[in-house]
């Protein structure tokens, strides 16, 4: 297959095999009807989204996800392709000590309030981010309440 | 004569620093649905730049449910919007079984596709109701709300409550239609087909109506693909995607319905999708009924389930009312979820509330706006 081609309507197997094939770093962890799941490298993320919503065709950032598994942090994105529902779930680990990673809102400007949120409730700082401010919380506040080292009272 | 007056109004005007101006709309205001603000940059009378400001209802619903076991979530789900509930507690408990790897049975898939039409139909009226008061027609107001009841009554039939249905359950739904549920749906549906076309004869009949609405706040494709913009919005500019359709959840392939697309990317595409949506809705709740009909009294609708999820992560979507929500799940192998994420259509949605309203009049940002069916339940969970 052209790695370098432009694919409208991308089957699930052709980008099992293109997205390796064009990223050596990038792990195609399982695939389902109409679902990608792969893992990349923080260090590759903005250059392989730039080449999912160019050449395959995703003009659809639904969401860009925070998770803190207390050792690493790791964001999550799902892309969709209009054109025949394909979706592609990039997770990306992050180590705790280092909360940088490169911002894919050039590419998708949907993720821009996605980014924020994500940054506010766990700190991950998105690089070349336009505008990393809070959203849904006050702009006082200097901890991140999604991470798991901040209890709830009470219950916990 | 006016021509020949003394006063040098042109030269004036010049000289005269006219520095554009912030307005700040909301929270408190009668174009905000709900607790929200946007500032507007205006000069003169037109828009040059918006800024919409949510949180007032953040209450870390994600981090809540963090501390409760699964089936605990099914309420807190309906609370996300009160106007789709039905949908937001679908979603949920197929995000649960999809981690679970289980199958629900027929006549429960069917049932959640009736109850989510309902819901979509009175949410759609909802909005309705909202913009005809935006737009400064009460009767449109009351003739949606009437409408609107009929269909809360069958939510009291299904599951006995108007708004936060809480029926939806992990494995399928809490109990099976009542007696006469299908006669009633039915008639429903019928009278609402005749009725819905009343209110759209009185909206599009309105010169104001009209007025406010064509041509106003044009979005291209790209734009809304890139803004990440979903539902009505998404479907008003010409990017034809439908999640029942294109990436079919539960049975909505077995269904026949067709998904209304418009290229124009005005205000009045976004009206006419939606209103064309309830009646796709009718029809789909009419083909769902016949199923469980047919499947007959005594199918089971409600399969057990574990109470401790594997570990791993997981995502369903749906499509919303409003658009698509999804929702993502890590669980862990105990009995509460280690994280659970949701995705509302309307945070996405208002976040191009810059680029819906730039280049119109003040008067028109709340005709504007009124067409993200605004919900702050979701958008700051």
């Amino acid at each position: 297959m052209d790695a370098d081609a432009v694919y409208q309507t991308p089957t699930v197997e052709e980008i099992a095999s293109l997205l390796p094939e064009k990223f050596p770093c990038v792990e195609v962890v399982k695939t389902e009807v109409r679902r990608v799941h792969a893992k990349v490298p923080r260090e590759h993320i903005f250059k392989v989204c730039s080449y999912i919503h160019d050449n395959l065709t995703f003009e659809h950032c639904s969401t860009v996800i925070g998770v803190d598994y207390v050792d690493h942090l790791a964001t999550v994105y799902h892309l969709t392709n209009y054109y025949n529902g394909v979706m592609i779930e990039l997770s990306v680990d992050i180590p705790a000590d280092d909360l940088h990673v490169d911002s894919v809102t050039p590419i998708w400007e949907g993720a821009n309030w996605h980014e924020r949120e994500t940054w506010e409730l766990f700190g991950i700082v998105f690089d070349n981010h336009p505008k990393l401010e809070r959203l849904l919380t006050p702009k006082t506040y200097e901890f991140f309440p999604f991470r798991k080292s901040y209890k709830l009272r009470g219950t916990e | 004569m006016m021509s020949d007056s003394i006063v040098p109004v042109k030269e004036i005007e010049e000289r005269m620093e006219t520095d554009k101006m912030w307005l700040t709309m909301g929270p408190q205001h009668p174009f905000s649905h709900g607790l929200w603000t946007l500032r507007v940059q205006v000069d003169g009378e037109i828009v040059t730049d918006a800024e919409p400001i949510v949180g007032y209802l953040h209450r870390g619903w994600e981090k809540e449910t963090e501390n409760r076991t699964y089936p605990k979530i099914i309420p807190m789900a309906d609370r996300l919007c009160y106007a789709a509930s039905m949908t937001y507690t679908h979603l949920y408990c197929m995000t649960v079984e999809k981690a679970l790897g289980i199958d629900i049975p027929e006549k429960a898939k069917w049932i959640r596709i009736v109850a989510d039409e309902v819901c979509r139909i009175q949410s759609h009226l909802m909005w309705l109701a909202a913009v005809g008061t935006d737009l400064g027609s009460y009767t449109v107001f009351l003739w949606s709300m009437r409408e609107r009841e009929f269909f809360l009554d069958l939510n009291v039939k299904l599951c006995g409550a108007r708004m936060t249905t809480n029926y939806p359950r992990i494995g399928g739904v809490r109990n099976d239609t009542t007696e006469l549920f299908d006669r009633d749906i039915l008639r429903t549906v019928e009278r609402f087909e005749k009725a819905l076309w009343d209110i759209v004869a009185l909206v599009d009949d309105s010169s104001i109506f009209v007025s406010r609405m064509k041509g106003i706040s044009y979005l291209t494709r790209e734009q809304v693909a890139n803004m990440g913009l979903t539902g009505p919005a998404m479907r008003g500019c010409g990017v034809d995607f439908d999640i029942r359709r294109d990436d079919p959840y539960d049975n909505y392939d077995l269904v026949d319905f067709e998904v209304p697309v418009l290229k124009e990317g005005d205000s009045y595409a976004r009206y006419m999708i939606r209103i064309e949506e309830m009646f796709q809705s009718c029809e789909i709740i009419k083909q769902a009924v016949k199923k469980v009909q047919a499947l007959g009294k005594n199918a089971p609708y409600r399969v057990k389930t574990p109470s401790r999820v594997p570990a791993g992560t997981t995502f369903a979507r749906l499509e919303d009312p409003r658009g698509e929500s999804l929702m993502y799940l890590v669980s862990d192998g105990t009995d509460k979820p280690y994280r659970l994420k949701v995705r509302s259509p309307i945070f996405v949605n208002v976040s191009g509330a810059k680029a819906m309203s730039v280049g119109t009049r003040v008067a028109d940002v709340p005709a504007v706006l009124a067409q993200i069916d605004m919900c702050l339940g979701e958008t700051d969970r």
